[in-house]
């Protein structure tokens, strides 16, 4: 009876829309990858895409080169307590600091129990071994000595070959543009592997930090048989208008949303549904309720083997 | 309450679970181990294979977005942590000094041999070459390379720097030998990154090192100083040149296993090798440590020649020893 109502261009973009949304789907696809543990289940792993290593790598840069100015100013306060004498314990530990830093930073985090550095830990990433084994101290060294020739290499072309004569400046350009296709190494492949996760084994992959929360489905049900609110019982046809898409969007909006959003949404549902609000009928437990009884419904199809992937879904 | 969601009982009866072991791999991840208790050491496999188990009905049954991605990142976790590494630091230090490390060496004699080829063939050449005529020594130094020590120099000046007074502020002679340590260690995983360029680089790289050396003998050498340069050089040069040469051969390592990787794939043949020539590498930045000592502070203090060369001898016997000794093995390598 909805579908009536829709006008033509209505439901151009609303078909517009759900190839945008697939089309979207299907590229996060790209980043899931299946690994079988032992026990024979799949567990699903989740890529980190080529820009978030990126940013992961700057905030490690950023990490280092505070660590390199609080180091340079802690070693000249040792040096003027000194004095002479300590200029040559200065450049001593000085050099010794700038070995460790640019050689183990990576190095002594990723060994760590949660194979991971700052950059990455913040950005919910951590390496592991691609083959779904162990990830071993061999890997992690051999993925971050091949930092070398990815990062400082092309860092070394671009600032010794500026301001000296045409011919070394040409040098350093076709040397920056030679080592960059190692620093972009990553965008050009399916899994997205530095040069050194190539060599070692390794991958960088997605370990956010997830709550359980309550369930919406359950707060709903709690509520009524506190409330006299009993009225809610929607027709098998008033459930059939959503699908699995839609049951998601709607946790999302009860999960996290403003009250505004929650009466837009139950707006629309109900003038898709055709359902008359009684009078003070409050949005928040009309779409918690609706939302129980959907995802009864559609679970109780996913049982017998039905999936309908969204409200356009009409198998 | 018969009314409640499949789903939801489901979620219900387990969660209890779920929640006691995300307690345990958080609590592991963050304080080791060591800070579980018995009771929890037991009960982490159970809980661990009740979570997969789980993820594996919730998919089937439950619409739940986020039970279903709380379950997932749980059981990545637990994954991690129950099949993952849990060797401490020491043993793994102690596992590669006493088998990984010379392991890996004695596997990689033939990449050894190449590396060595290339930086003792290009020395040798340039040896020759400034032989016979000394001006290709300019033309085989960057200008400032080795300071005064240029065939302009007088044969007095040449070998006073070979010896160093007891006066010498010794402050300085750390400092030196930190950052030759530096320098050299640079050099040497540069050497073994460059290899992922299927070792071209590697080998241009040593044989630009073994071209200054030679030219620095030849000019030590045409003033009948050669036996002397060669205590100065070999006290701790033994040690250096042997580095340089191993982390050489971790690059040819990977570069091979690159460019030729035989019955594998490119990937599981770069992969399969990478580990162990940079286990090679690691080692040859352990040398340059032990070089860098023997350079800043045994070369200056020592100024005997016989001493010099009785040091160099004792290293080169150690370090040959130590990588290609054969020994017992008790095990079948895991």
């Amino acid at each position: 009876m909805s579908e009536t109502t829709l006008s033509a261009q209505e439901a151009l973009d609303a078909a517009r829309r759900r190839r945008a949304r697939l089309a979207v789907e299907q590229q996060s696809q790209k980043y899931a990858r299946d690994l079988m543990t032992p026990e024979g289940a799949a567990l699903r792993l989740r890529i980190a895409t080529a820009s978030e290593r990126a940013g992961a790598f700057l905030i490690d840069l950023t990490i280092m080169i505070l660590a390199l100015i609080l180091g340079v100013i802690s070693i000249i306060w040792v040096v003027g307590q000194l004095g002479f004498e300590g200029l040559a314990l200065g450049s001593t530990l000085l050099s010794l600091f700038v070995f460790a830093l640019r050689n183990f930073y990576f190095v002594s985090f990723e060994l760590g129990r949660r194979a991971a550095t700052p950059g990455k830990r913040v950005l919910g990433l951590r390496v592991a071994a691609r083959d779904g084994g162990r990830l071993t101290a061999n890997a992690v060294f051999a993925r971050n000595f091949l930092r070398e020739v990815e990062v400082f290499l092309p860092l070394q072309f671009l600032v010794f070959g500026l301001g000296d004569d045409a011919v070394n400046g040409w040098i350093a350009l076709f040397g920056f543009a030679w080592s960059g296709l190692f620093l972009f190494f990553p965008i050009f492949n399916r899994d997205k592997l530095r040069a050194g996760d190539l060599i070692a084994g390794t991958w960088v992959i997605h370990a956010p930090k997830i709550t359980l929360d309550k369930d919406v489905a359950v707060a709903a049900q709690r509520r009524k048989t506190a409330s006299t609110l009993g009225g809610y019982t929607f027709s098998p046809a008033q459930l059939d208008v959503y699908g699995i898409h839609e049951l998601h969007v709607l946790e999302n909006v009860l999960r996290k949303s403003s009250t505004d959003v929650r009466e837009a949404v139950a707006d629309r549902i109900r003038k898709k549904i055709g359902w008359n609000a009684s009078p003070g009928e409050d949005d928040r437990i009309f779409l918690e309720a609706y939302y129980a009884a959907l995802r009864r419904h559609l679970e109780q199809k996913l049982i017998l083997g039905k999936r309908k992937v969204d409200k356009f879904d009409r198998s | 309450m018969s009314d409640l969601l499949k789903s939801y009982r489901f979620r219900e009866e387990r969660e209890a679970d779920w929640e006691r072991l995300d307690l345990i791999v958080k609590r592991a991840e963050r304080r080791g181990v060591k800070a579980l208790s018995n009771e929890e050491m037991l009960a982490l496999p159970r809980l661990y294979r009740q979570a997969v188990s789980s993820l594996s009905v919730a998919r089937a049954i439950s619409l739940d977005q986020n039970v279903i991605s709380y379950l997932e990142t749980l059981c990545t976790k637990a994954y991690f942590f129950v099949y993952g590494t849990r060797t401490t630091l020491g043993e793994r230090i102690a596992a590669f000094f006493r088998k990984d490390w010379p392991d890996a060496v004695r596997a990689a004699w033939g990449p050894t041999l190449l590396s060595a080829a290339c930086l003792f063939g290009a020395g040798a050449i340039a040896f020759i070459l400034c032989m016979i005529d000394m001006d290709w020594f300019w033309s085989l130094h960057a200008p400032g390379l080795t300071g005064e020590r240029t065939p302009d120099a007088t044969t007095e000046y040449l070998r006073s720097t070979l010896y160093s007074d007891a006066n010498d502020a010794e402050g300085f002679l750390t400092a030196f030998a930190a950052q030759l340590f530096s320098h050299n260690s640079g050099i040497a995983l540069f050497a073994f990154a460059l290899g992922f360029m299927f070792g071209a680089p590697t080998a241009l790289l040593l044989a630009y090192n073994g071209v200054v050396l030679g030219s620095f003998y030849a000019l030590f050498w045409s003033r009948g100083l050669g036996y002397e340069l060669t205590g100065w050089l070999l006290i701790h040069g033994v040690t250096e040149l042997f580095a340089i040469v191993l982390a050489g051969a971790a690059g040819f390592m990977i570069g091979g296993a690159a460019a030729f990787p035989g019955e594998k794939s490119r990937m599981a043949s770069a992969r399969d090798t990478g580990q162990s020539a940079a286990l090679v590498a690691v080692g040859a930045v352990v040398m340059l440590f032990f070089a860098a000592l023997l350079e800043g502070f045994g070369r200056q203090l020592i100024n005997s020649d016989v001493i010099r060369y009785g040091i160099a001898g004792a290293t080169a016997a150690i370090w040959g020893l130590y990588f290609y000794m054969p020994r017992q093995r008790d095990r079948a390598p895991a």
